[in-house]
């Protein structure tokens, strides 16, 4: 059903029949809108800054034309400063307002680190409690256009490592709602990552206020097979490529995970329990990366439960290139996910080979192509 | 070639240092209000030497000391209301002190306890900043809070002339300028920012004359002359509560102690420099002036005194009986509800 289901583009959404039954169509990017718009309109705590947030595009289309709905107090273009202006959404915070600081990349966010880490995520805690900060960073990863090395980074596993704040990935419309009021109304600052990619994905969203948990995953699709663990534009990726591996007679699992922080490792280990394999498919780098997490939590864990090495799917360790013709091969997608999966369902001895980082990648690795000595 | 913009850039001196006033500059202040500079003073000194004694004796953690800054926090925090709030770095204990944030909780904090920042109902004292200048942004963002909110409160922001060299306090004062923030940025300007002097944080000749390049009012005051101080501060936040924007006063002083009790300033600073600054220290003046008034004798000082110290003595005792904290609270401040990690590590922690 389109209910769980995103596509594209709003044409394949009434394709599939999503209007004929009934559900109501919305880009990732008009839901971001619409939860902001609801927001403000009913709390006069909720205020959204950033650089950009009222000018014509309003990010992306993810704010426009709030700031003449509910007037520049409110929707407020700032000058560049990130550190300075997330010590300003903490000050609000402190007087009981709920800010949305808006970044169009998310690689202006380790601008913002010691006001973030050092602060926001420390102030509840070093305060016996007395204090709490809910703000919400929203920032929006890059791809595409050149955007290269300062504007297309995947810069989740950064924000992950600190306890203190959460981290959530809404990888369509619906979460993209839900996830955004949580986060607003969330205790913790929760760092809000999105996907350029999925701001015109369209899905089903209800208009009335709702909100999605935080820290909880979700099962995209059930199977039998290989637990496939994704997040953000990889769960799309990860969808098309479960529909695949189904040809082949392979009944994979997918799971978005939707937070890095707090992860939901109960969920993850049920699911390899039952399957035995796993897949995670992360849209960052591999060190230190969620995958990592996710693998060593179900070592810990649930050991004895693996058929097979764990694959990881990232980006090359190196930084995305300009070139176009370097970046089609800098990203993975649906075919790096079924050829991770498959390998997962190969012969045991397999997991024992063991070759540097990018080769493990699959045959999608740079050197692999033959680009690279 | 035209001029388009000039600035000058004062210094207020109230009461100099034998104790003579300035007709033309002099507030006019109820007696009760200079016994309440005076009191208070006394007090934050009490304050002060308890908790280096009580360092040296190994019952608290580092204390950076106030001693010389008293008139610079006592007279600009006594300018705001209890309502007003307050964002300060590490070394105000005047401050806190003149607000009544209570004593003993201060102590704790200093003692090493998170419980002691549990700031209590109907005060606005914000957590201490330890990382330098990073607290000045966060002012700005309550002041544009209480601009948003149509609530007359100003900001009292706290920092140190080393401050004053990093991006927080030129985009946080940029950004107040813009929005017109209520708030009153009150630099501590002590001459040394541990080891570092004055002349090295910036070429200019005051940091009071930043102020006009982000469109606001500045003034450096003689931060040995807690009336000077009180009456710059008082100035700053009625016009901040007035929307007339934010302010930069630069209070002209001078750290008499070591940096913190993990320093020793005798390896860097000059000993005559110490000791000319000695004799300008707040109090000396005070005192001079409040006799020619007839409003201090040696037997109020005493009396001031040894109430003072019977309040500090009670304070200690009363944070030293205070029971540590639970094991369990090793994590559960952590995040307003835990998450699953968290609650299996308090479990095992015993929570």
């Amino acid at each position: 059903m389109p209910w769980t289901k995103t596509y594209g583009n709003k044409t394949e959404f009434e394709k599939a029949g999503g209007a004929a039954a009934g559900l109501r169509g919305l880009t990732y990017k008009e839901a971001l809108h619409e939860a902001t718009a609801q927001m403000l309109e009913a709390d006069k705590d909720v205020f959204v800054m950033g650089e950009g947030v009222d000018d014509a595009g309003g990010v992306f289309g993810s704010t426009k034309g709030l700031h003449l709905r509910f007037g520049r107090e409110r929707v407020m273009d700032t000058p560049l400063a990130e550190n300075a202006l997330t010590g300003i959404a903490i000050g609000a915070a402190l007087t009981g307002m709920r800010p949305i600081f808006v970044h169009m990349r998310v690689d202006f966010v380790p601008l913002t680190m010691d006001q973030l880490i050092n602060h926001a995520a420390k102030w509840h805690y070093m305060f016996g409690g007395a204090v709490s900060v809910p703000m919400t960073i929203r920032s929006i990863i890059g791809r595409g256009w050149g955007s290269a090395g300062q504007h297309s980074q995947s810069l989740q596993s950064l924000f992950t490592h600190a306890p203190g704040v959460k981290v959530v990935m809404p990888a369509n419309p619906y979460d993209a709602k839900g996830l955004l009021r949580s986060a607003v109304y969330d205790g913790n600052p929760v760092i809000f990552i999105e996907h350029r990619w999925l701001y015109d994905h369209v899905g089903h969203v209800p208009e009335k206020p709702y909100t999605v948990p935080i820290g909880k995953g979700i099962i995209r699709r059930q199977g039998s097979d290989v637990t496939i663990i994704a997040l953000s534009l990889m769960v799309f990726e990860a969808m098309q490529a479960a529909e695949a591996l189904a040809a082949e007679g392979i009944d994979a699992e997918v799971i978005d995970l939707r937070a890095l922080k707090p992860l939901d490792t109960p969920l993850i280990l049920e699911s390899v329990r039952k399957t035995g394999r796993l897949v995670v498919a992360d849209t960052g780098w591999q060190t230190c990366g969620i995958g990592a997490e996710i693998i060593a939590n179900i070592t810990e864990e649930a050991f004895g439960a693996l058929k097979a090495a764990p694959v990881r799917i990232n980006l090359p360790e190196c930084p995305t290139p300009a070139s176009p013709a370097l970046e089609k091969l800098y990203y993975p997608g649906k075919d790096e996910i079924i050829a991770a999966a498959r390998k997962t369902l190969k012969a045991r001895h397999d997991a024992t080979q063991f070759s540097p980082r990018i080769a493990r990648q699959g045959h999608r690795g740079i050197e692999k192509r033959g680009d690279r000595p | 070639m035209t001029t388009i913009d000039r600035f000058e850039i004062k210094r207020l001196q109230v009461i100099d240092e034998s104790g003579n006033a300035d007709p033309s500059v002099l507030p006019s202040l109820p007696d009760s209000m200079y016994k309440k500079f005076f009191e208070t003073i006394v007090l934050a000194r009490a304050f002060n030497s308890r908790a280096l004694s009580l360092q040296r004796e190994g019952r608290i953690g580092t204390y950076p000391s106030i001693l010389g800054q008293e008139a610079s926090q006592i007279g600009s925090a006594l300018a705001f209301d209890a309502a007003d709030w307050f964002v300060s770095s590490f070394r105000e204990s005047g401050v806190f002190v003149a607000m009544g944030y209570p004593m003993p909780l201060l102590l704790r904090y200093w003692m090493g306890d998170e419980r002691g920042m549990q700031c209590p109902e109907g005060l606005h004292i914000y957590p201490m900043a330890v990382p330098v200048s990073s607290q000045i942004p966060h002012a700005t963002g309550i002041g544009m809070a209480m601009t948003y909110r149509g609530d007359k409160k100003a900001v009292a922001a706290y920092f140190g002339d080393g401050a004053s060299s990093r991006g927080d306090f030129h985009e946080g004062l940029n950004i107040a300028g813009v929005f017109k923030a209520p708030v009153v940025f009150l630099c501590q300007n002590n001459q040394w920012a541990i080891s570092v002097p004055r002349s090295r944080q910036t070429a200019a000749n005051t940091i009071a004359q930043r102020a006009y390049s982000y469109g606001m009012e500045g003034i450096q005051v003689d931060g040995n002359d807690v009336v000077a101080v009180y009456k710059a501060a008082s100035e700053a936040a009625a016009r901040a509560k007035a929307g007339g924007g934010p302010t930069l006063i630069e209070c002209h002083t001078y750290r008499l102690d070591d940096h913190t009790t993990s320093d020793d300033a005798s390896r860097y600073r000059d000993k005559n420099e110490v000791a000319d600054w000695q004799k300008r220290e707040p109090l000396i003046r005070l005192r001079l002036f409040m006799e020619k008034k007839g409003l201090w004798t040696q037997t109020y000082e005493d009396g001031v005194t040894n109430k003072a110290l019977e309040q500090v003595d009670k304070a200690v005792a009363e944070a030293e009986a205070l029971a540590p904290p639970l094991t369990a609270d090793i994590i559960r401040y952590t995040n307003k509800e835990l998450s699953p990690r968290q609650l299996k590590e308090l479990k095992e922690h015993g929570g």
